[in-house]
């Protein structure tokens, strides 16, 4: 409409404005809220059922020297590391499997999807009872093909990766569903020639579709990642930070620290150094998503 | 010529077959090997849930319940009151949906026509945000109001995850929609509201749908809220599910009967958004 009156297209704004005021106000009280309360409360050393002193910055300073809290964000680094690009690859490689026709496709699709939605912490004790080191089915299936049982979430070296195998299970189908969606937008042409040329099924691979999907894998590996950083369900049931503190994570350590000792403000701090780490990964690979887009 | 060449593709169709074969074999191969652990999770919680606890303690494992027994089932609803905290999650999840539906298609609207993109990164970072972090202020706070246990404490600890993700699926589905029908209202008189809600609203169903079932199903998935805010009486199926292992070490068919129990509804709803689940959840990482 160009030539409506500019008063009439200004009160439709505001009168449009008014419909986002419900939902507003619902976030301001409980999302912007507790991150300014958050950030207030990570000032003070305060612990439930006593007064709060206002000690600045005192909390940030004695979590750069807390040896557990800097091995928490080791174990964080480590686990999301691994949950992300072991996805990343079984993803891909789904994806290139279903993104062919055959037979039952979409029913097996479907199968293959289920893992992510179920609930994280009925998983969580499936897997628990999978583990399980004497009576656990999967050292049984590791005992048919003459490999000796492990300790799984039980040794503090294999603690991490069984959790991460949990964390595989759960999310390769979503990386797959990202990466079928890219693979189904890409030109037919550029495959087309390729074959014409005679390439390899492994050349048109490495050198088309790779290219054309990194887009989409920039996207998944952005979501994964964040994701990761923000497993807490199935390490807390699985293993709870356990053995010893082989698995705690920041946000395990987080949770025991405010909802154990009931230490509110050390915690609170740990939620903003917690809160800047997610902010700036996310930032990081969005970046790195504008170059992919430049070279793709 | 043509003769010779006809026969040399002969020859070499000939000789492709086997390899043909071999790559259709190992095609569905690769098909099986990705598939498979997915379904076999899922049959070992179902058979785990159907055998006597006897069968569940022997070593090698046994795979087939025979014969099965819904005797864990009837266990977890009788000891644990499975069937109160079912309740508890279907009125938690419920009414968090319910509440964000009402105040998030409006703003998802708004937002969308108004093309606030400030609005929808707040959004999409309040989704990427853990949701344990929100959990100390709220849990203060609901110190403070005397809330803590209660279900109204859930429930608006709940709408931490549904509102933003109603509002960010429903931003995206009415900028997909054509503005010219409202505008077409608006210039036969209709008020802003008469266009959002008899013309807008009623297009935007399918991503309502969407919507609804999204928030639904993270709020029923949602576990650190409930553990910490919710009592004996008022806690949600997976808190309850998590207790059931706490309480009896190692009583596995009760186990995996509750965690069936917890997963069924999630599974049966998924079925119905199959396509549009991915746009839902990748909307600023997945977990609330």
């Amino acid at each position: 409409m160009p030539h409506a009156p500019p008063r009439f297209l200004a009160r439709r704004r505001r009168h449009t404005r008014l419909l986002t005021v419900p939902a507003m106000v619902v976030i301001g009280a409980v999302i912007l809220f507790p991150w300014v309360f958050t950030l207030w409360m990570s000032a003070f050393d305060w612990k439930i059922g006593t007064v709060a002193h206002f000690i600045g910055l005192d909390n940030y300073v004695k979590l750069a020297t807390n040896q557990r809290f800097i091995e928490s964000i080791v174990h964080t680094f480590y686990f999301t590391a691994l949950a992300t690009l072991a996805p990343l690859a079984l993803g891909t490689a789904a994806a290139l499997i279903f993104h062919r026709e055959f037979p039952a496709r979409g029913f097996l699709r479907s199968v293959f999807t289920m893992p992510m939605m179920a609930t994280p912490v009925a998983i969580a004790l499936v897997w628990t009872m999978m583990f399980h080191p004497q009576q656990g089915v999967l050292n049984y299936l590791l005992s048919l093909v003459g490999i000796s049982p492990q300790l799984w979430v039980y040794s503090p070296t294999l603690v991490i990766p069984s959790l991460v195998l949990v964390e595989v299970w759960h999310w390769t189908p979503l990386v797959m569903l990202i990466v079928l969606g890219g693979l189904a937008s890409l030109p037919t042409e550029p495959f087309e020639s390729a074959r014409m040329d005679g390439g390899t099924e492994w050349q048109i691979f490495r050198y088309i579709t790779l290219p054309l999907v990194a887009p989409f894998l920039v996207v998944a590996a952005v979501i994964r990642t964040i994701d990761a950083l923000k497993a807490f369900d199935t390490i807390y049931v699985i293993s709870s930070g356990g053995p010893g503190t082989a698995s705690e994570t920041i946000n395990l350590y987080l949770y025991l620290q405010a909802f154990a000792f009931y230490n509110i403000g050390n915690a609170s701090a740990v939620v903003v150094v917690f809160f800047v780490l997610i902010l700036a990964m996310a930032m990081l690979l969005l970046y790195v998503r504008q170059r992919a887009k430049w070279t793709a | 010529m043509d003769g010779v060449t006809l026969r040399d593709a002969n020859v070499s169709r000939q000789r492709a077959n086997p390899r043909k074969l071999l790559r259709k074999v190992g095609f569905w191969a690769s098909v099986v090997v990705i598939v498979s652990p997915a379904v076999l999770v899922f049959l070992w919680m179902l058979s785990l849930s159907l055998k006597n606890e006897l069968d569940n303690s022997t070593y090698p494992p046994v795979f087939i319940p025979s014969p099965p027994t819904l005797a864990n089932y009837v266990q977890v609803f009788a000891d644990n009151s499975m069937g109160l905290y079912f309740l508890n999650s279907l009125i938690v999840s419920g009414a968090a949906t319910l509440i964000a539906l009402l105040v998030g298609i409006p703003a998802g609207y708004g937002i969308a026509r108004l093309s606030a993109h400030k609005t929808t990164v707040l959004i999409l970072i309040a989704r990427m945000t853990p949701a344990l972090s929100y959990l100390i202020p709220l849990f203060a706070v609901f110190q403070f109001l005397g809330l803590n246990n209660t279900r109204t404490a859930l429930v608006i600890s709940h709408l931490v995850i549904t509102v933003p993700i109603v509002t960010y699926v429903l931003i995206g589905y009415f900028e997909s929609l054509p503005r010219e029908l409202e505008e077409a209202a608006q210039i036969d008189g209709a008020s802003v509201w008469t266009a959002f809600r008899y013309v807008a609203v009623p297009l935007a169903r399918p991503g309502i749908t969407v919507a609804c079932i999204l928030a639904f199903i993270f709020s029923w998935n949602n576990f650190v809220f409930a553990a910490v805010l919710g009592s004996r009486t008022t806690r949600t199926l997976p808190a309850a599910v998590y207790n059931v292992l706490t309480f009896e070490q190692l009583a596995w068919g009760p186990l995996a009967a509750a965690a069936i129990v917890v997963t069924v509804p999630v599974l049966l709803l998924t079925i119905f958004i199959q396509k549009e689940i991915v746009a839902g959840l990748t909307a600023g990482g997945v977990k609330a």
